[in-house]
């Protein structure tokens, strides 16, 4: 900034926004300390007697500990439908930028038109028909549908056809190397900054996954985090008995938020990279 | 978007020629490139496989149902367009096309100028806590939407929320279209902020030196000429909310219990084509809404990518 008093004014815009997106994690780092009579009667933005242990021991021992069960499946959830549909996506966007086959740029128009489907509109259809095939209510049901990837290989289509050259598979393939291994050895290596992003939003995309969780699953022991806490929250409002409390919901919600921030933190120079990715065209 | 283009290596010429086409004479060539069309089918066979399963087939399942009615005395007979002209018809479908319109016409703007704001601060001052500031604010993308809504609609309670001084009901019927908009503003303001921020990191500097020189300040280069070149990755974001918007859903879903009566069954199209399924078996409506909501959102987003293509550079 050239003068100083432009300088001093877009800081002060930048902090009152800085208070608007970080307030509310203060609220809630402060609240998880807090029993619940202290919930409803101490200061909403500072401390009182200091309870965080206790809420621990009790958001974990809550429906015989189904806390940590949720937390593992969104967990798995994440990494499975993550891992598997950036795989896919790498093997398929690689084929629509380097390899010939018939069908070819039919499937990729196919592709490119089905890209703006919104996701929505699709889980009741797929709900119906996995039901007709007794596949609902499993793990298989939430993971299924999210190894598909269609902005995923999108993507990666962009990003092998821009920055590997040919020449560098012919050389492979006359050094004696079949297809499989050029993909592995190759093209694999020149495709990592891309398959990061993929990875990380696929990862994101699950482990924030709500509507497909919640009409697919019933039993409660297969639910993610996203699902569970809604029917904790729910119970709450409705006052019913032996439901989980709010000082226990609301340190379920720090305990879920933390370890994605941190992630988040760690990572963040690749979500920087890949949001530039999809950009360049 | 940044028009910076990696051009793959001057294609220097290949020391073998291209792989053999089809159709090529010798037979030992044309099982080569057999075997090629194999390997290839092998490379996309999964992603097809799921596209079908997980894409194709839903889409033309829910259109099926979706011109069937079930009746008690024949089961299923098949109606036609009856469950589209109901849709279009049905006040309740209408009313929750009116709110997520609504929403949209006001959020969009507050949070892509937001995102646009803080964006344009962070290019021009450099200092430490703008990069604290740029981290701050795409945090709460982090936060998953359930949590981010559980959060605020304790944030919004009366009894243990911060704002209860404010004396303001957040969550009555007059107020709490803001109060989700709010959410939602909070949530995604930091990552449109970023998508704008990488735009405005593409640009070349040299302009804004000459703009310099002709004695223009920050503000008006900010405005006058870094908003217009990054137009693209504005419209792009745009887009991307307005689709968001049209399915709103999982919010108003989550403050549901806290107030029944604003937060209807039919608040949204989404909200309720899910609460026709699910509450009351309603599976062909339900799939008529839903397909319709998703032909609006589909054939809205290519429309908006067509009329605006000279400036967001799709091809």
């Amino acid at each position: 900034m050239s003068s100083r008093k432009g300088s001093a004014a877009a800081h002060v815009v930048m902090g009152l926004l800085a208070v608007y997106f970080l307030l509310p994690f203060w609220w809630l780092l402060v609240a998880a300390t807090k029993n619940n009579d202290g919930l409803f009667q101490s200061a909403s933005l500072w401390f009182s007697d200091f309870h965080l242990i206790e809420n621990l021991k009790l958001l974990f021992h809550q429906d015989n500990g189904v806390y940590l069960t949720w937390l593992r499946n969104s967990a798995f959830y994440a990494v499975v439908s993550g891992v598997g549909s950036t795989v896919i996506s790498a093997l398929a966007g690689y084929a629509f930028a380097k390899l010939r086959f018939p069908g070819r740029n039919g499937l990729f128009a196919l592709l490119l038109g089905l890209i703006m489907v919104p996701a929505t509109a699709l889980v009741l259809p797929t709900y119906l028909l996995m039901s007709q095939a007794n596949m609902v209510d499993s793990i298989w049901a939430v993971i299924l549908p999210s190894l598909l990837n269609p902005f995923g290989v999108y993507l990666l289509r962009v990003y092998v056809h821009d920055s590997i050259p040919d020449e560098m598979l012919e050389a492979a393939r006359i050094d004696g190397a079949g297809e499989l291994r050029v993909f592995r050895s190759v093209a694999l290596p020149a495709m990592r900054p891309a398959l990061v992003t993929v990875l990380l939003f696929s990862m994101v995309a699950s482990w924030n996954n709500f509507f497909l969780p919640l009409v697919m699953l019933s039993d409660d022991r297969l639910y993610p985090l996203t699902v569970g806490l809604r029917t904790w929250y729910m119970s709450a409002i409705m006052g019913n008995g032996g439901a989980a409390t709010f000082n226990v919901i609301v340190t379920g919600a720090l305990v879920a938020i933390i370890p994605l921030i941190a992630a988040f933190l760690m990572l963040q120079r690749y979500w920087r990279g890949g949001l530039t990715i999809g950009a360049v065209k | 978007m940044s028009e910076v283009r990696t051009e793959s290596a001057a294609a220097a010429p290949a020391v073998a020629g291209p792989p053999p086409r089809t159709g090529a004479k010798a037979p030992g060539r044309r099982l080569a490139s057999a075997k090629q069309s194999a390997i290839g089918w092998l490379f996309v066979l999964p992603f097809a496989v799921l596209l079908v399963a997980f894409l194709l087939l839903p889409m033309a399942y829910a259109f099926k149902i979706s011109l069937y009615r079930s009746t008690l005395i024949e089961g299923e007979v098949f109606a036609f367009l009856d469950n589209y002209r109901q849709a279009i018809d049905d006040p309740l479908v209408r009313q929750g096309v009116v709110r997520v319109l609504i929403f949209g016409l006001i959020q969009t703007p507050v949070m892509i100028g937001i995102a646009l704001l803080a964006a344009l601060l962070i290019d021009a001052a450099t200092s430490r806590f703008s990069r604290f500031f740029r981290l701050a604010a795409f945090v709460p993308y982090a936060v998953p939407v359930v949590i981010g809504t559980l959060m605020w609609g304790f944030l919004y309670s009366k009894s243990i929320g911060p704002l209860s001084w404010t004396g303001v009901n957040f969550v009555s019927g007059d107020t709490v279209l803001a109060s989700l908009g709010n959410i939602t503003t909070w949530q995604w303001a930091g990552y449109n902020m970023i998508v704008l921020y990488a735009a405005l990191q593409g640009l070349p500097r040299e302009v804004y030196e000459s703009a310099k020189i002709d004695g223009a300040g920050q503000v008006q280069i900010a405005l006058r000429i870094k908003t217009p070149m990054i137009s693209s990755a504005l419209i792009l974001a745009t887009l991307f909310t307005i689709m968001g918007t049209l399915q709103f859903f999982t919010e108003p879903l989550i403050l549901q219990p806290l107030n029944p009566g604003a937060i209807t069954q039919h608040y949204t199209p989404n909200v309720y084509a899910y609460n026709q399924a699910f509450s009351f078996q309603q599976y062909n409506y339900s799939a008529a809404i839903s397909f319709l909501l998703g032909a609006v959102v589909f054939v809205g987003s290519y429309i908006f990518l067509f009329a605006t293509r000279k400036r967001s550079a799709l091809r």
